[in-house]
């Protein structure tokens, strides 16, 4: 079974979970043989760009010690074969560069996504 | 100190699924450091944040064993705020909602967080020099 993951919303408990957990847990069913595909879309666009970072946090004396570090997890699915796409609009929206992302991406037209869902089994919208 | 201040905040969201707990305890240690009251009224899912029974694991997606990925537990990033507060001569009283308590099984949490209900939030709130409210979107 093909899936096609839409990663649109951002940042969600990346702090907490040290990841973000629809990357986590694709690179997790990935591992057990899953066939998955991502398109990033809306702000998880930018989750690719290679310069964003994390500055230090605490809670009293309570230090967190392991950042997020998303591009690379989103690189690591490239590394392991999952397609990774981006739409093209999100990022002029935003200002985002494609020299800014990690290698190994996709960009496609918006106009394209609703063909290309026909190409997969099932698309998840996360 | 004569500008210290009193503020409560209401959170509603569950540990683990957004940015806006971390977001919330931020503000929260600000005003622990500058040693200001604080209330906190946990609401809905957020009474899982002091949760006791909250556990590092390993990751291995991450390649990590439990004790490398040394994972964030909310339960303690309460703990470290309570601790906080009161060594800069403030004071955290959380008071976890004990009907969303209840109806989630939540109940065994960490020193220092009471059981309560919406009438000490509103008391709470009414003796409060300003009330953040940090509901679930």
């Amino acid at each position: 079974m093909k899936v096609l993951n839409i990663i649109e919303i951002a940042y969600r408990a990346t702090l907490e979970e040290q990841d973000d957990p629809v990357v986590w847990i694709i690179h997790a069913m990935k591992g057990a043989g899953a066939d998955h595909s991502v398109l990033l879309s809306g702000n998880a666009v930018n989750y690719a760009v290679t310069a964003q970072g994390v500055p230090p946090l605490m809670f009293g004396d309570r230090a967190q010690k392991h950042a997020p570090r998303l591009a690379e997890q989103v690189a690591g699915l490239v590394a392991k074969g999952v397609d990774v796409m981006v739409v093209r609009e999100c990022l002029t929206e935003r200002g985002i560069r494609e020299e800014e992302l990690i290698g190994g991406l996709t960009m496609v037209k918006q106009a394209a996504v609703p063909k290309m869902m026909g190409g997969f089994d099932q698309v998840w919208h996360w | 100190m004569a500008d210290k201040k009193t503020l409560t905040f209401l959170l509603m969201d569950a540990p683990f699924e957004n940015a806006r707990t971390t977001t919330a305890l931020r503000l929260i240690d600000i005003a622990a450091r500058r040693g200001y009251d604080i209330n906190v009224f946990a609401y809905e899912g957020a009474v899982y944040l002091p949760l006791a029974a909250q556990a590092k694991h390993a990751n291995a997606v991450h390649g990590t064993d439990a004790a490398e990925e040394d994972h964030p537990l909310p339960r303690e990033w309460v703990e470290a705020v309570m601790q906080e507060a009161a060594r800069n001569g403030g004071k955290l009283d959380w008071v976890n909602c004990g009907l969303c308590v209840d109806e989630r099984g939540a109940t065994e949490s960490v020193a220092g967080v009471r059981r309560g209900s919406p009438a000490d939030f509103w008391k709470m709130a009414s003796t409060s020099d300003n009330v953040l409210v940090i509901p679930t979107r």
